[in-house]
């Protein structure tokens, strides 16, 4: 049975009518055109697909769009502020942390999650936090140090 | 199911595409591209740039606004080549790299560049480019001459401008570009034989350009061909067999027919469904795949798998040298070992997508292979329709690894656009990319040699059963060698990955060299270079050694800590590396805490790309070589998800300590496939070390948690 879900992308709020079974992922993708948030394999196993819902991590893949009802959703794409990166996005542009860039959405966002959670991570708090994110490129170790450059920014913004 | 090693397969074919003015200003927005003229016949050059020349129009377009479109068949999937091209066409123009738009892998608008494949777009496709837009440069240099009546020597270039020193003028590609006689001039063939910038002279190349559309990355706007949405647009779903070999006997559609919004085909045995959304056509599959009767055909297990292929080896002849049989039995000690290594899957992240759209009897797929013209064909072939009727756009996608050559998604897209008339996209799930993709041989390899009083190797015997014949040759000095790849009967479907075979046999080769070294009495290093002429080879191993502090680590191997080294060369590129692993021997788990690799490939042409993939490799490499395997019985694969088969993650990521020798002295060679050969027979040879066991197959934790 079709449901009406009400959702707050990116800070606008959407209708949609739709089977609320439907994973959050496709949703997104196929009936608001949010591409940024990836397939990598639907069932909660390699973060491709992380959003922010309520400011926490999600997998969108694996959370039904029912559940997602009057949630504010935040994407990759909403993740700038205009033409301001966030310093996580401008954190992996400066760190080259990019190969193929698929992970790329997911990993953003769950480093955003973390910092947010905890702006000092060590690295095997860093670790342990990304352990769910695949990169399939293999390039942990510049997305590693992408997220401590992004850390230590952070910490500085809070402090100014 | 059995289908031929894909290893670069590929055959030289002409490939024409004929463009006019107007299909460029359709495709691309008028004013875009100025220097086509009518009928331009582009895409008539070889792969990878060598053998007959192309149009420089079809390479090179100056675009009024001073930037610079450069055109190539390449595809980025994730290795580089979108900065690595645009750094070479840069170069050669004299122009700032932000002033170059690459156009890539779009076979309506670029020339076949073959494959993206085989590390060749380094020593191909970079040189095929810079000779491209050194022309390009010639012919701009020589326009502006005429203009001025002066001898084009008298002039320079810089920054896009040509400058004549003698009256203080200049004028820009752009200025150029608006004039008729470059249209003219651009007609002329790439010259082959036009003198590049030498390495020393290079501004552009050589330097960290980073990935032109990076941003585009972060922002999530860059669209993958899993993004791509086209009007009206349907998702699509296809039946997959219960197993391999399986074969459709009944089907009743009536079902998903019923289903509001639904479509449905039939033909032979290929069954799809379409919807509106993915949910629907997925909840229509599994409405007919329910009633669908099946025909089976018993299939080889992983368990058995090893046995089979040695059982069904087949074809090739050992090339020889000297007389292994008698040297064999004039050694003083002879060792035989067999190495296996099991099939892996590629997974890259983005899975297998294809959007395709038929207008007009015209079909234009949107897809993530690594050919686009090589997939023009066959699904040329596949339809039944003439090649000039199928256009393939490959926008930079996430991941290949080899494992994209095929294009079965853009087939199934266009069989399902083609049925129902309207654009279908098909996106393959993990599971059917883990079952249905093809993945990396198995292989067997049989190894005996022979050691003289000294504890020199004599002879050479090595058999290569199912990977492929990469790296196979041993680049040690061995007077009496006989080295054999034999096929055998894939009972999954195999093909490239990346550095193909190479893995396989340089794990075999490496790990049985300490054994010989062990048997020996001698260290692993010293025992490798004492066998070894190749200088490159002996410049990266000694250069890790001396990083790694091989001596000193050596001596403090406990019963839990072990080192071990290797080295090996492949597609011109030499690689070698020192790692620490650490054992759990209660839970049989090998834990790669430290790895040091010294890479050369030549005079590197973009230092953070290169980093990057060795990287890559590296970390890459650990899966197949600790646990990474595909399950299977009953032409089934048992583990087609991430949870059941592990591919590296954060917390596998040792401690990287990599070097990458520039050598201007050679050309440049590919450097994302390379890297990983090395790894897989360090570890083994540092189990070990630590042990004193052999582990003689991939994925080595397996191994242990049978000896331990
Ligand atoms: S797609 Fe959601 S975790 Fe993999
Ligand atoms: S960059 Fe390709 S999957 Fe991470």
């Amino acid at each position: 049975m079709d449901a009406r879900i009400t959702l707050i992308v990116n800070g606008q709020k959407t209708t949609v009518v739709t089977d609320p079974e439907r994973p959050l992922l496709e949703v997104l993708r196929e009936d608001l055109g949010v591409t940024g948030p990836k397939y990598g394999c639907g069932e909660g196993r390699c973060g491709a697909c992380t959003v922010l819902m309520d400011g926490q991590r999600a997998l969108s893949c694996s959370t039904p769009v029912g559940s997602a009802n009057d949630k504010e959703i935040t994407t990759i794409e909403g993740l700038a502020d205009g033409d301001r990166l966030h310093p996580v996005q401008q954190a992996f542009l400066d760190e080259g942390a990019i190969q193929c860039g698929y992970c790329t959405p997911g990993m953003i966002l769950s480093a955003v999650a973390l910092l947010e959670e905890n702006p000092r991570p060590t690295d095997e708090q860093i670790v342990e936090w990304m352990n769910g994110n695949i990169c399939r490129c293999n390039g942990y170790e510049k997305i590693l140090n992408a997220v401590r450059r992004a850390a230590s920014q952070v910490k500085e913004v809070k402090r100014s | 199911m059995i289908e031929d090693t894909l290893e670069m397969a590929e055959s030289p074919r002409p490939d024409t595409v004929k463009l006019s003015r107007r299909s460029f200003v359709q495709l691309l927005g008028t004013g875009l591209l100025i220097t086509v003229t009518e009928g331009v016949t582009l895409g008539q050059g070889r792969r990878g740039g060598g053998g007959r020349s192309i149009a420089v129009a079809a390479r090179i377009h100056i675009n009024k606004d001073g930037t610079i479109s450069v055109m190539t068949g390449k595809v980025e999937e994730g290795q580089g080549p979108r900065a690595q091209l645009s750094q070479a066409a840069a170069e050669e123009l004299r122009v700032g790299v932000d002033r170059i738009r690459l156009i890539m892998s779009d076979t309506g608008l670029v020339p076949d560049d073959g494959i993206t494949a085989g590390s060749r777009t380094t020593p191909s496709t970079v040189p095929a480019v810079r000779q491209g837009a050194a022309t390009a440069r010639k012919l701009l240099t020589d326009l502006a001459a005429k203009r001025w009546k002066v001898d084009p020597s008298t002039l320079t270039v810089s920054d896009g401008s040509i400058r004549n020193k003698a009256i203080d003028k200049t004028i820009t590609y752009a200025d150029l570009a608006n004039s008729a006689d470059v249209e003219e001039a651009f007609t002329q063939s790439v010259s082959s034989d036009i003198a590049l910038t030498p390495v020393d002279e290079w501004k552009t190349m050589g330097t960290s350009v980073p990935r032109p559309n990076s941003r585009d990355i972060v922002t999530g706007a860059h669209k993958y061909p899993s993004d791509i949405v086209r009007p009206n647009m349907l998702y699509g779903k296809i039946l997959r067999a219960p197993s391999y070999g399986a074969t459709l006997e009944s089907i009743d559609l009536s079902r998903a027919q019923a289903m509001k919004d639904v479509l449905v085909v039939r033909d032979g045995q290929f069954v799809g469904c379409a919807a509106p959304s993915a949910h629907t056509a997925r909840l229509a599959l599994e409405a007919v795949a329910a009633t669908a009767s099946w025909k089976t055909v018993p299939q080889v297990s992983s368990r058995e798998v090893h046995a089979h292929l040695k059982r069904n080896s087949r074809g090739g002849r050992p090339r020889t040298k000297g007389s292994v049989e008698k040297a064999m039995s004039d050694s003083k000690k002879v060792l035989s070992e067999t190495y296996e290594v099991a099939y892996v899957q590629h997974t890259p992240m983005e899975p297998r997508a294809a959007v395709a759209e038929w207008e007009d009897g015209k079909l234009t797929v949107w897809t993530g292979v690594d050919g686009p013209q090589r997939n023009q064909q066959s699904l040329a072939s596949a339809l039944g329709v003439p090649s000039d009727r199928v256009r393939v756009i490959v926008p930079d996608m996430g991941g290949g690894f080899g494992g994209k050559h095929t294009g079965e998604a853009a087939e199934e897209a266009a069989r399902l656009a083609r049925a129902f008339g309207r654009p279908v996209a098909v996106h393959w799930t993990r599971a059917e990319e883990f079952t249905w993709a093809y993945c990396r041989p198995a292989a067997v390899i049989e190894c005996k040699g022979g050691l003289d009083a000294k504890g020199s190797i004599v002879a050479w015997d090595f058999a290569s059963i199912n990977p492929g014949g990469s790296a196979i040759d041993t680049p040690y000095s061995i007077p009496n060698t006989s080295i054999l790849s034999a096929g055998s009967d894939s009972p999954l479907r195999q093909g490239s990955y990346r550095c193909l075979g190479a893995t396989a046999n340089n794990f075999a080769r490496e790990a049985f060299m300490d054994e010989l070294a062990a048997a020996a009495g001698a260290d692993p290093l010293a025992f490798r270079l004492a066998h070894l002429e190749n200088t490159r080879i002996r410049n990266v191993l000694e250069a890790v050694a001396k990083h790694f502090d091989w001596p000193r680590r050596r001596r403090q191997t406990t019963t839990d800590v072990g080192v071990g080294l290797a080295c090996g060369t492949e597609k011109n590129s030499v690689v070698a590396a020192c790692v620490q692993v650490r054992i759990d021997r209660r839970r049989a788990r090998i834990k790669v805490e430290h790895v040091c690799e010294a890479f050369e490939c030549g005079p590197i042409q973009n230092p953070a790309n290169l980093l990057s993939q060795v990287q890559g490799c590296i970390t890459m490499g650990l899966g197949p070589a600790l646990h990474e395997q595909l399950q299977f019985a009953d032409g089934k694969i048992l583990n087609a998800s991430f949870a059941g088969y592990l591919v590296p993650r954060f917390k596998d990521l040792p401690t990287l300590d990599i070097h990458l020798m520039n050598r201007t002295d050679i050309p440049s060679a590919g450097g994302g496939e390379t890297p990983i050969i090395a790894i897989a027979p360090a570890i083994a040879n540092a189990v070990f070390a630590a042990t004193g066991k052999r582990v003689r197959s991939m994925p080595m934790e397996d191994a242990l948690r049978r000896v331990v």
